[in-house]
């Protein structure tokens, strides 16, 4: 565990909810998470992973503490560059698609490619093409997102959050939506991601079976971090 | 596309897949620029109209001899003195220029002058056996005055022609031939106020439109004006000038106005009247005409309004992956702009197409054609102000749209 390169921390990282009264939900977080590690966020309904994940995220900026990528200080910093950090720097997965209706499989893959704007068209479309491929959705491509069934469209969000490369996945409930049979699709991605291509997955989930099989698993209880390395799920 | 066309892609693919909604925010701005333009073309036609039935009457500067009306009282030098009151009355003697041509010479030079006649006005009486009528007899050169207010456009009979340097000769309205029941080269008896009858042929008949000056209405030489007017060669009543810019009238008055001490008036003040009128009109065709418009922008708003409801979740998403706050007004703006540029481009052409169909319309005399006119300017305001109302209009949502927090989205 010595020498691996961090790619996430936090330190002292806390949050109020000040609706309907004001509430701690987050108290004084720090870890670190390193390249090409699985990383699993567990916890109580309630306990904080999601609001974690969201500060984490650097959508959500109205936090105490102080948030690292990459060796950055994030906090504080403009939205307007945080939006081009996540564009570069994060992929992001959710228990729902939240794909496009109105593009493509392969056009709504290829939309952070676009904005990201370092390849032409045509690179940013084989590009897509690979990333849907190695998902198994290659012949999909051209459909539009709606024909696709549920898990087919996970894929397809999967592939998006991939386009840019990103150093970081962030998932929330990644597999909250899906079978059995789906869910062990998207568990294998997982695992190639992270240790075929070095790239970090930090994923909330509550599905013990899923964060029991990935590298580390940080559980969560009243806001605070109860064990930074969980090995029981009894 | 490249890099930048990203947001343009998106808001292009909007708009493409939701054709109808797309088709109805374009008809609203056809319909608003087609009436802005229409309306502004029509306001625009009847100004001309206007202004040329006032030309056809008065210059645009106009020169003469104010009544001077003695003080009502004076002010004592000293305690001991009385102050006199004595009722005000005008004590003009004489209504002539002193040194017509000086002026005239003196006014031509400048270089925003046009044309420029000297006139003495008469007034008369037209007489036919017993019926008799009062009006006002124009002493001119007529010739002058033909190129100054284009008497011959509205002859009805003879020729100016055949008055130029006829001393027993006189042009009269239709409305005096009618009543008098006189017509071209019948004898006409017109005595002046200081007594002077003398017989004169009509050479011709000029109908202008307006009945108060078809019926008093004339114009004889100048040289038989003065003859009515007991007065010498060198009597002259009024200095007509035009301009190279009506507009401008009331700054050139006030360059003339250095040259002499008599009275110099622009047409705006002689015809105020008439503008405030043309103003209440062109006020009101502008409000009205810009309010249309922009209930035709408030379409473009709902619409998008709506998208941006719809599409709440697919913002987020992009704003997830990496599209700032900007991105997303531009995303939405660009598809305002775009139903706006298509909406004012068919609303041009509905206008002009308006526009050609009206001015086509014969209304009959005097006004002959219908008076609509449009220009370049209009053309181009209406389209700027209807690209500007869309813009707006997709601003607002757009804003909206921006300020979409994906936390709350995600978190639902």
């Amino acid at each position: 565990m010595e020498k691996r390169n961090v790619v996430l921390s936090t330190k002292g990282i806390g949050k109020y909810f000040y609706e309907p009264v004001k509430f701690k939900v987050l108290d004084n977080i720090s870890f670190e998470a390193y390249k090409g590690e699985f990383l699993t966020l567990v916890g109580k309904s309630g306990s904080g992973k999601s609001t974690l994940l969201y500060c984490l995220s650097t959508m959500d900026t109205t936090y105490e503490g102080e948030l690292y990528i990459e060796n950055e200080k994030v906090t504080g910093k403009k939205t307007d560059d945080l939006a081009a950090l996540r564009n570069k720097s994060i992929g992001f997965i959710f228990q729902f698609h939240y794909l496009l209706p109105e593009f493509t499989c392969l056009k709504n893959v290829m939309l952070p490619a676009l904005k990201l704007g370092k390849f032409t068209y045509e690179e940013v479309e084989a590009q897509a093409y690979q990333k849907l491929e190695m998902l198994g959705l290659k012949d999909q491509a051209l459909k539009p997102t709606s024909k696709l069934s549920g898990g087919q469209q996970q894929r397809v969000s999967i592939a998006r959050s991939l386009i840019n490369n990103p150093q970081i996945i962030m998932c929330d409930e990644p597999t909250g939506n899906l079978d059995s049979k789906n869910t062990q699709i998207v568990f294998d991605i997982f695992k190639q991601i992270a240790h075929e291509y070095g790239q970090t997955i930090i994923a909330v989930t509550h599905d013990n079976d899923f964060a029991k099989a990935s590298d580390r698993t940080i559980e969560l209880a009243d806001g605070k971090i109860t064990n930074l390395d969980k090995k029981n799920f009894d | 596309m490249r890099k930048k066309s990203v947001n343009i892609d998106i808001a292009l693919t909007h708009i493409l897949t939701r054709r109808k909604q797309t088709l109805v925010a374009c008809l609203g701005v056809t319909l608003g620029v087609a009436v802005y333009l229409f309306m502004n073309s029509l306001s625009n036609g009847f100004s001309i109209y206007s202004r040329g039935e006032i030309f056809k009457n008065s210059a645009h500067i106009k020169i003469y001899k104010e009544d001077e009306i003695s003080k009502p009282f004076t002010e004592p030098s000293n305690e001991t003195e009385l102050v006199a009151i004595v009722n005000p009355q005008i004590t003009t003697l004489s209504k002539t220029l002193i040194n017509p041509q000086g002026i005239l010479d003196k006014i031509k030079s400048q270089f925003f002058l046009t044309h420029a006649i000297a006139q003495v006005n008469v007034d008369v009486f037209y007489n036919n056996g017993k019926s008799q009528l009062k009006g006002t007899a124009n002493g001119v050169n007529i010739l002058e005055a033909d190129a100054m207010f284009n008497i011959s456009s509205y002859m009805v009979a003879g020729s100016l022609k055949d008055l130029n340097g006829n001393l027993g000769g006189i042009v009269i309205g239709k409305g005096i031939a009618e009543k008098m029941n006189v017509r071209l080269d019948d004898n006409i008896v017109v005595s002046s106020s200081l007594g002077i009858t003398k017989t004169l042929k009509v050479k011709g008949i000029f109908s202008t439109g307006s009945a108060v000056a078809d019926q008093s209405k004339s114009y004889i030489n100048i040289s038989t004006a003065q003859q009515f007017a007991k007065e010498g060669p060198s009597y002259v009543t009024t200095i007509y000038a035009n301009t190279i810019n009506a507009d401008k009238s009331p700054e050139y008055a006030k360059t003339l106005q250095q040259f002499t001490e008599y009275k110099v008036e622009p047409w705006q003040i002689t015809n105020a009247d008439v503008l405030s009128g043309d103003l209440v009109r062109n006020t009101m065709m502008g409000a009205i005409s810009l309010s249309i418009l922009v209930i035709a922008a408030f379409g473009i708003y709902n619409i998008l309004n709506m998208t941006v409801m719809q599409k709440i979740n697919d913002i987020a998403i992009l704003k997830a992956t990496g599209f700032s706050g900007g991105d997303v007004i531009k995303i939405f703006v660009t598809e305002a702009l775009i139903m706006g540029l298509f909406g004012c481009v068919i609303g041009l052409a509905v206008g002009g197409v308006l526009i050609a169909i009206m001015s086509n319309i014969w209304m009959g005399p005097p006004v002959g054609y219908f008076p609509i006119y449009f220009t370049q300017s209009i053309f181009a305001s209406s389209f700027i102000l209807g690209m500007l109302a869309t813009f707006g209009a997709g601003y607002i949502p757009a804003r909206k749209a921006s300020k979409v927090d994906p936390v709350e989205i995600f978190r639902k």
